[in-house]
């Protein structure tokens, strides 16, 4: 067989995977080798396997909980006792203040190792095709670390919910997604209980203060972000009923009353004291079932729905092929996960024989996050060089699990071409080439990690820098190193 | 129910993400548009406490009781007690807000509903400009290339005339000679070149205030810097996140009304004489439901309110159609009603203070479909 043309190469490594690295070779097929790439991927590679997981911070969120708890309860005793007077205490004791700062110093440290465990596999992978597809569905189920609580748990929520389920079936990664620790957090479900739960009865017969009840937080993105999208015809009553059915879904821990089930720190509990008794009714359908199956049901059912199926597909092909996907594609692909019952692989075997994703010109502009990894690949970097990668990234605009938003991190040039981000860009990447240019030829580097695409302009102004770190910044910068 | 003070996050700034984004024009007016990403709760910031619906649904679902008391607006209404800055302009007749209000869009996502918010659309992406960027074209022509300064542009700012964005940036600047050699680089890219060319303008301008880290005050405080040059931009965005509380509302709640509040007495404070000639608007994509749900919070609603601050501002009023909240009244049983449309406001503050035609801009910006408010600016 023929030797790849360059631009294959190119777009096979640049546009499917993570940028090519000095010492790639051109696979003798390059769509095969995507597939291919897939056996050699590994869901726990070492510098993601030595990290604790999503148990161990839920540990550490318990025991600050309980110290906090005791606290609360010796204020009590204390105010019982004390003249009146003597309760006027300022609202956060100190040593209060300082067991959240040390909780928090521990996550700060923590979602640093993570992020270095994120960059590490990303450096390293021999499966640069299905490491993009981890940032893409973690950005898809996005859990941004805003809330202390989960702060500490997006990144296992990506090493644990996203990482082994890529390859597989929808339904599979949808539900660990959606059961996380992580996820039933950030989206506010550990807590939620049906208004006629068994709970919810009893506190009503006490004559609680206030009532438990739904939170329709997560049913809400459940539909429109994750499976179904927005606009595609389900309703405000949709919304209840999948709130309904997900009561009761909860993560040990972490939770402070009604009394449930105990659970091990971090993992998943269904309590059914909590649930909505009662069938339910979404889009149409009727799900006798009760418990906790009544969700994973309509779960199920949510997977593989055509309108599920269209959404994934747009933004697939989105992500991998342009701004704004070629409808034939999104067919397709749609057509694919439907026929397959959301086959992954199914969809993306139809994703690389596309021959829209092979068109030659570079139609995206890469993310910070892209930019920075393909940066560090194109450098021959291993690890992440330092700590202060996690705030350059932040600077770029794009701070690992931090979207802010459960709709994850935009997927168009018009968030990320912007002035000020592209001085950013030409900051950082005089910043890396100051701390690397010298071991760096970037006019012999350049050919092997842009085939295809290098320009005669850029070839030149590399050639002509006044330094060594000064062509690598260029190359770095270079209108064809920030396109995919 | 666990405390509020453990959403409180990572480090003082978590809740606020904040950008800024400028235009120019030649007038002396001012005109600020916050958007308050997420959905603020508007019958918390001003609470119709006159309304007998009320106590019965948020009864003890108020403020947290360290936040302070909330600041009667009449015999009808009071103001959230982290709003004091904006309370003490309320009282001088320099702050008004609008109640009851929302955009055309009645679902219940973020995304659509903040499209349809900064567009001035009555659909979600059915206009692929924003609002502000089509009252551009409308104000006294300047001389220069109009000027916008964040890391990227909020959606309200996009469009066909120039307006561009910039944020305050912790790092190290690039050499002079990187940055030259960078720009012959991106020379030939149409694209490229003109961020490239906007990046290097804002940061001039910029100047010392290039650097640092955001907050409050040094959001308000750099919006202000740009605002007060004399052909300085005349259009501001500030977008501050956070707002989507469906748990824990009280405190979370009550540190966003602080940052908000931070923010408007700085921009105050920054324009000094300017203030004078300056609307400061802030808007949030829908409201939320009328009864606190499950888990101290609230859900995705429909009405809500707008701020509108400065000292072009008519204010010491609640301005509202007030639909009240009985239960039959709720629209779809469970949100305040909204009886006052946000694009009805924008049109009408834009007109007034940029002494336009409210028509023209309701048919150029908003497509006809509005009938602007009058009286919101001092004659």
């Amino acid at each position: 067989m023929a030797p790849p043309s360059p631009d294959t190469f190119a777009i096979a490594g640049n546009r499917f995977g993570l940028g090519l690295r000095a010492d790639d070779p051109p696979p003798a097929d390059p769509r095969a080798d995507l597939l291919a790439q897939f056996d050699r991927f590994d869901p726990r590679p070492p510098a993601i396997a030595a990290l604790p997981g999503s148990a161990q911070m839920a540990a550490h969120f318990r025991s600050f909980l309980e110290q906090q708890r005791l606290r609360l309860r010796r204020d009590m005793v204390a105010a019982s006792m004390a003249a009146p007077t003597a309760t006027a205490t300022s609202a956060t004791p100190p040593d209060e203040a300082n067991r959240r700062q040390e909780l928090r110093r521990l996550y700060t440290r923590a979602y640093g190792d993570q992020v270095n465990g994120r960059i590490a596999a990303a450096l390293t992978t021999p499966a640069p095709f299905p490491e993009r597809l981890v940032h893409f569905w973690s950005n898809h189920f996005s859990v941004s670390i805003e809330k202390l609580q989960t702060a500490g748990l997006a990144g296992p929520f990506e090493f644990e919910a996203i990482r082994p389920h890529i390859a597989g079936r929808f339904v599979d990664l949808l539900q660990a997604a959606a059961r996380h620790p992580a996820m039933l957090l950030y989206l506010d479900q550990a807590q939620a209980i049906g208004p006629e739960s068994p709970v919810a009865d009893a506190a009503r017969q006490r004559g609680a203060p206030r009532q438990p009840g739904l939170n329709e937080n997560l049913g809400r993105e459940i539909l429109e972000l994750h499976t179904l999208g927005v606009g595609s015809g389900y309703s405000q009553a949709d919304v209840q009923e999948m709130a309904r059915a997900l009561t009761g879904w909860s993560v040990g821990g972490f939770v402070r009353g009604p009394a449930g089930q105990a659970a091990p720190d971090g993992a998943f509990v269904f309590q059914p004291g909590w649930h909505e008794p009662g069938p339910r009714q979404l889009l149409g359908q009727r799900y006798a079932g009760t418990g906790e199956a009544q969700a994973r049901a309509m779960l199920a059912d949510l997977a593989v729905h055509p309108a599920t199926a269209r959404h994934l597909a747009t933004k697939l092909a989105r992500h991998f092929v342009a701004d704004v996907p070629p409808p034939a594609l999104v067919d397709r692909l749609a057509a694919a996960h439907v026929a397959s019952g959301g086959d992954l692989m199914a969809v993306y075997r139809v994703l690389v024989a596309s021959p829209e994703a092979w068109a030659p010109a570079q139609p995206k502009f890469k993310t910070p996050w892209d930019w920075t990894i393909s940066a560090l690949r194109a450098t021959g970097a291993t690890a992440t060089p330092d700590l202060r990668l996690a705030g350059a990234l932040s600077e770029l605009g794009q701070q690992v699990w931090r979207s802010g938003s459960p709709a994850g991190w935009d997927d168009i040039a018009a968030s990320w071409a912007a002035p000020d981000a592209l001085l950013r860009r030409v900051e950082v990447a005089g910043r890396l080439a100051a701390r690397i240019g010298d071991r760096i030829d970037a006019r012999a580097l350049a050919p092997h990690i842009l085939p295809g695409v290098l320009t005669a302009a850029t070839a030149q102004a590399v050639g002509r820098a006044a330094s060594p770190q000064q062509g690598l910044a260029l190359l770095l910068a270079a209108p064809e190193f920030l396109r995919r | 129910m666990i405390d509020r003070r453990l959403f409180l996050g990572l480090g003082a700034a978590t809740w606020l993400t904040p950008q800024l984004a400028l235009a120019a024009a030649a007038t002396d007016r001012r005109l600020v548009f916050i958007i308050l990403r997420g959905a603020m709760d508007g019958l918390a910031a001003v609470m119709p406490v006159g309304d007998p619906a009320y106590a019965a649904l948020r009864g003890n679902f108020g403020p947290p009781p360290d936040a302070g008391v909330p600041l009667p607006l009449g015999p009808d209404f009071a103001l959230h007690p982290a709003l004091a800055q904006t309370g003490a302009l309320y009282a001088r007749g320099e702050a008004l807000f609008v109640h009851a209000i929302a955009s055309p869009y009645r679902e219940r996502s973020h995304f659509d509903a903040q499209n349809v918010l900064e567009t001035g659309g009555t659909a979600a992406y059915a206009r692929k400009d924003g609002w502000l960027n089509r009252l551009l074209p409308l104000l006294p022509a300047t001389g220069e290339p109009a000027i916008a300064l964040a890391q990227t542009l909020p959606m309200a700012l996009r469009g066909t005339a120039t307006a561009t964005a910039f944020a305050p940036s912790q790092l190290a600047t690039a050499d002079d000679d990187l940055l030259a050699r960078a720009g012959m680089l991106y020379a030939a890219d149409p694209q490229l070149h003109r961020l490239w060319s906007d990046a290097l303008a804002a940061r001039t301008l910029a100047g010392a205030d290039a650097r640092g880290k955001a907050n409050p005050a040094g959001l308000g405080r750099l919006a202000a810097t740009f605002l007060a040059k004399p052909h300085g931009a005349r259009i501001a965005v500030i977008e501050l996140n956070g707002w989507d509380t469906h748990s824990g509302q009280a405190g979370r709640l009550n540190a966003q009304l602080r940052q908000l509040d931070t923010v408007i007495a700085a921009l105050k404070d920054g324009l000094g004489a300017d203030w004078a000639h300056t609307v400061v608007i802030a808007a949030t994509e829908f409201g939320r439901t009328a009864a606190p749900n499950g888990t101290g919070g609230t859900d995705h609603g429909t009405g809500g309110v707008a701020m509108v601050a400065g000292g072009a501002v008519k204010g010491g009023r609640v301005v509202t159609d007030w639909p009240g909240l009985a239960p039959a009244k709720l629209f779809d049983g469970r949100d305040l009603a909204a009886t006052t449309d946000l694009r009805a406001l924008f049109a009408g503050l834009a007109a007034e203070h940029f002494a336009l035609d409210p028509m023209r801009v309701a048919r150029r910006v908003f497509a006809g479909s509005v009938r602007p408010m009058s009286g919101l600016v001092r004659g």
